[in-house]
């Protein structure tokens, strides 16, 4: 028998905001356990939130960024469950009206194009954390408590394990460059949520969901659905049902195990919050943001082959990431040209990066310094090969035009300078001119090198040649 | 359909647990009978006719209120901790949690 | 010493003229509350150390001449959080709870040089209309001790009613305001919702709660009112409305004001005394020069119901947050989390808060809620839409506060839905978020009797209008108790 699956994804996205969504405490995790609460984030008798404007805008911006129709008119829901991390009892989260459904975003497998659209997509707060201790107890930190979150649901438009893998990365790129988000797994600032089941082909009703956890990278998420697809199939060839349960993935064994079977659903009693009044977004809020919305991906990838001339291939590796973008952006600005950017940024930088195991706006490396580099290149200041020296220094922070000049690293181009000292060369390697009549050509590359020598690699290859040819040619 | 509903022990102990609550067995009867004729009164709204009408979760005249996003660390850890029943830590102590797929979002 | 014979002004200026001082009164007070207090049961707790200081400290800075309430004591309800000062709810399961930040209210309150004499006892969490159902003590009716004060706020009525306190705080989610003021003849006022920041309060029907005073005299009563009210950036659903000088524009004329009475106010089930109050209260207002014209709530009948699935259901998410963990009773010997939850919750709240925390699940809960919840929020609207509808040819409703005079203490305690209906008159006031007034407008049988006043959304003016020509005209308000009664 022949299956189709249908994979459906929840997407958390951790907000980078100054405060908590609903009190103003910091949003700052690394603390100390609990420094960065208060009554609001404790759920104390008496107190109430209030809604951070900047998440709602951040929201919007995300709703934005994936296409989606903004609810004018959306609030709040209580979601009611006893948790220790939970402090409340209730989450305030948005069920009713969430304020942004039918989105979509484009994805790339094997080269073909598809369409995944987004349900919805609404705002609403994280949990705090509770970690486990082998002497029977657990332990409450409430720091994270509060901090404000984005929860994107798919339509059930995946197919395959792969496309939940495009389907992450597209959306992790595209949210990444509204700037509302670091959106890194690795981090728990982007988290996944996942379920699964199978039908057979031509049946138009959805089998049995599985969810999967504990799936704490896309290429996990893409294993443990693989091997979910192909666990369902086996039990549904051997004549066996799928229950609707929650199971773990397991790193080490690539498998998935049953946590719990799930009984029904959960009651989770979602009413309006009555302690937060209606959102209403203008059009012209909206307007407001979109103006200030930093381009998307797919944009900023078609001019850079258009207007910049670069390949297809090189514009797409340099919009993955905001950063790597806005770098490169600037760095043109700055007056570089733009094929060498490109060049520098996927070559010696993303090598640096690598190497170092750092975030490009983590490091000492500017735009202009890194223009101001090549522009030295362009005009024959430096060679290419005292420019990985420069380059070195850019990584320290250095200024490159200074740095060169107090180095003495400039390249000598001036034929004037140049011509003694190759006249000298030649001069003193006759030997070296009667190979080059006798037509061996391995005698101009070792008089090149030594005007090498004699200038610290500074002479301008271009230019030494050209001498010592019509230097030669004149003997 | 509310309005044949009637309330038994066995719902009463369902509420009970969404709700973290326990009832010795005469307890049970008196709430089981008790919420039965509340519940009573609470039916007689099905005789309302409520078609086309929105309904009212909030009076407030406010509308779109929110705060600027500036961040205030209150530092009140100490009271916090203080006020708690157990602690360890800088952390609030509570018995093992068993089912680490409970918490939601 | 007693308040019976003062008010805010007379006081204020006593304290002007240094003829006495803020430690004296708040000293005096504290004599007369401790001494009351073992025939009422007002209080929780009484902060006797701190307000003496605090009274020092406010006459060593001196009474500043045009803050009407600088050095002057009030109580407030155990429900309004105050910093340093345990407040209980009346529940076990904040028995020992110590507050780290101060309600709004409060704040405003130390602000002025407001000295609080002490927390008083509630129906636990507010829920009752009897303060019975408190977990530390039941409260009794100044006026006959066998008597229940009303409720919620049975404690700050029945304080302000004995002549202890010249002012106190209350909180109505359903009448919690006007029923103990009209049990217990003084007057009590339910601001329009969102008037009052609600930072602070215990929260019970987030959708309804208010705080409001509770006072011997009307003035009084908008002299407070101006302290407390305003918008707060604590609390989103405070109104950010201007707030008005609710002392201005009192001057005894109700001339050519229209007023509406609901023929749903006087019908079954109200006393035959009450009913009399109110007539001859539309009376009194008539020959004030005024028009009573008799009008139709037709949702009326359907308030107890949506207002009770309403507030259990608000209350039902709102107390999940006492679950033994952060801060308050955490049960004994627990084996598990599990146990932490359920055997705290089942040990530390009451039977009350039990049953409409089981009644606001179940009204939410899977399968129902479309048929309780959002049901009873649409019938919600038709309640507002019929106060609407009135309020377009009138300025003010009037009925009774309560179908009945202070009950026994014990006589409805184990009907709870008797105790219900008993809000029937109250409740619709806070479905639709209107400023309420009740004022003693007669007695039945030794006991004191509420009329009830209604207005617009943020028109508290109106409602000090009229209250205050009512005052003027009838005496009252200036009947005392004289503590004791048949025990």
């Amino acid at each position: 028998m022949n299956f189709q699956t249908t994979i459906g994804l929840e997407v958390h996205v951790e907000l980078k905001t100054n405060s908590k969504i609903f009190s103003p405490s910091p949003v700052e995790f690394g603390d100390d356990p609990n420094a960065n609460t208060n009554v609001i984030d404790w759920g104390y008798p008496g107190v109430l939130p209030t809604t951070n404007k900047g998440v709602v805008e951040s929201g919007i911006k995300a709703a934005l960024a994936l296409h989606a129709e903004i609810e004018k008119h959306n609030h709040f829901d209580r979601k009611n469950y006893f948790y220790p991390d939970n402090p409340k009892a209730y989450q305030i989260t948005q069920s009713d009206k969430p304020i942004a459904h039918d989105g979509w975003i484009e994805i790339e497998v094997d080269g073909e194009k598809k369409k995944i659209g987004i349900a919805e997509m609404h705002i609403e707060e994280d949990a705090g954390k509770n970690t486990h201790n082998p002497n029977g107890y657990s332990f409450v930190d409430l720091n994270r408590q509060g901090t404000p979150l984005i929860e994107i649901v798919s339509k059930p438009d995946i197919a395959s394990p792969d496309e939940a893998y495009a389907y992450l990365e597209a959306l992790r790129q595209r949210i990444q460059f509204t700037g509302v988000s670091d959106v890194k797994m690795e981090e728990g600032s982007m988290r996944v949520d996942v379920n699964i089941s199978i039908r057979p082909y031509g049946s138009d009703k959805f089998g049995t969901k599985t969810e999967l956890k504990n799936l704490n990278s896309f290429s996990y998420v893409r294993k443990g659905l693989a091997y979910e697809e192909k666990r369902q199939q086996q039990v549904l060839m051997s004549g066996g049902t799928i229950q609707q349960e929650t199971r773990r993935f397991d790193e080490a064994t690539g498998q998935t195990i049953l946590m719990r079977v799930k009984e029904g659903s959960d009651d989770y009693r979602y009413f309006p919050e009555p302690d937060l009044p209606a959102l209403s977004i203008s059009d012209n809020w909206i307007h407001n943001i979109e103006e200030a919305m930093p381009e998307m991906p797919g944009k900023r990838r078609a001019r850079y082959v258009s207007e910049l001339g670069l390949k297809d291939y090189d514009a797409m590796v340099l919009t993955q990431t905001k950063e790597m973008s806005d770098f490169f952006d600037e760095t043109v600005a700055n007056g570089a040209d733009a094929k060498m950017a490109a060049n520098y940024l996927m070559g010696d930088v993303n090598a640096y990066l690598n190497d170092q195991q750092v975030d490009l706006q983590d490091t000492k490396l500017t735009p202009a310094n890194l223009a101001a580099m090549i522009k030295m290149i362009s005009d024959g200041t430096i060679s290419t090969k005292i420019a990985k020296k420069v380059f070195k220094a850019l990584t320290k922070g250095e200024e490159p035009v200074a740095w060169v000049k107090s180095k003495g690293l400039i390249q000598l181009s001036d034929p004037a300078q140049l011509q003694p000292i190759i006249k000298g060369i030649v001069d003193d390697n006759q030997q070296s001119v009667d190979d080059f009549k006798n037509g061996k050509d391995r005698a101009v590359g070792y008089l090149v090198g030594q005007v090498m020598k004699q200038t610290h690699g500074q002479a301008n290859p271009k230019v030494v040649n050209e001498l010592l040819m019509k230097e030669l040619n004149n003997r | 359909m509310a309005n044949e509903e009637k309330i038994d022990k066995a719902q009463v102990e369902h509420v009970a647990s969404l709700a973290k609550l326990e009832f010795n067995d005469a307890d049970l009867g008196k709430f089981t009978t008790q919420l039965a004729d509340i519940m009573g009164l609470f039916n007689t709204l099905s005789e309302v006719d409520t078609t086309g009408v929105e309904p009212t979760f909030s009076v407030t005249d406010q509308f779109n209120t929110m705060r600027e996003d500036m961040a205030v660390n209150s530092h009140e850890k100490d009271a916090l901790i203080k006020n708690a029943p157990d602690t360890q830590d800088g952390y609030i102590r509570v018995p093992a949690i068993i089912d680490e797929s409970e918490g939601a979002n | 010493m007693n308040y019976y014979d003062t008010d805010l002004t007379t006081l204020h200026e006593k304290l002007v003229n240094k003829k006495l001082t803020a430690e004296q009164l708040t000293r005096d007070t504290l004599a007369k509350i401790k001494a009351d207090n073992e025939a009422i049961n007002a209080y929780i707790t009484i902060d006797e150390n701190a307000a003496i200081e605090t009274a020092k400290a406010i006459d060593a800075k001196g009474i500043n001449p045009d803050n009407l309430w600088a050095g002057i004591p009030i109580a407030v309800k155990d429900n309004i959080v105050t910093k340093g000062l345990r407040t209980t709810a009346a529940s076990k399961i904040l028995e020992n709870f110590n507050p780290i930040y101060d309600a709004t209210v409060i704040e405003k309150l130390r602000a002025n040089d407001v000295i609080v004499i002490g927390k008083t006892n509630l129906d636990e969490f507010a829920m009752g209309g009897s303060t019975e159902t408190s977990y530390f003590k039941t409260t009794r009716n100044p006026w006959n001790l066998s008597k229940v004060p009303g409720g919620s706020s049975g404690g700050s009525a029945a304080t302000v009613s004995a002549g202890g306190v010249l002012a106190a705080l209350g909180t109505d989610t359903g009448g919690s305001i006007r029923q103990p003021a009209s049990f217990t003849g003084v007057v009590g006022v339910k601001p329009t919702y969102g008037r009052v920041s609600r930072w602070g309060i215990i929260a019970f029907g987030s959708s309804l709660d208010q705080v409001g005073p509770f006072t011997r005299t009307v003035k009084d009563n908008a002299a407070l009112l101006n302290l407390i009210a305003g918008h707060d950036e604590h609390d989103m659903t405070s109104s950010d409305k201007e707030v008005p000088d609710f002392t201005a524009g009192l001057d005894g004329s109700v001339k050519g004001m229209r007023i509406a009475l609901p023929k749903e106010y006087l019908g079954e089930g109200v006393d035959e005394n009450v009913k009399k109050a109110v007539l001859d209260a539309a009376n009194t207002f008539k020959e004030l020069g005024a028009t009573v014209d008799e009008v139709s709530l037709p949702h009326s009948k359907y308030g107890i119901a949506a207002y009770y699935i309403i507030s259990s259901s608000e209350a039902s998410s709102n107390l999940q947050r006492f679950d033994g963990i952060r801060y308050g009773f955490r049960a004994k010997d627990v084996k598990n989390l599990e146990d932490v939850y359920v055997r705290s919750r089942s040990e530390g709240f009451g039977d009350e808060v039990k049953r409409r925390i089981m009644l606001g699940t179940y009204s939410l809960s899977a399968g129902f809620y479309d048929a309780y919840f959002r049901k009873a929020a649409e019938v919600r609207t038709l309640m507002i839409n019929d106060f609407k509808k009135v309020f377009e040819d009138h300025d003010f409703i009037i009925g009774p506060t309560a179908p009945t005079p202070a009950f026994g203490i014990g006589e409805d305690s184990n009907d709870p839905k008797k105790m219900y209906m008993n809000d029937v008159l109250t409740v619709p006031v806070n479905m639709a978020g209107l400023p309420g007034m009740s004022l003693p407008a007669g007695f039945s049988n030794g006991l004191p009797v509420g009329l009830q006043i209604i207005a617009k959304p943020f028109d508290e003016q109106t409602l000090y209008k009229a209250g205050y020509a009512f005052e003027q005209a009838t005496d009252f308000h200036s009947k005392t108790p004289e503590i004791g009664g048949d025990k």
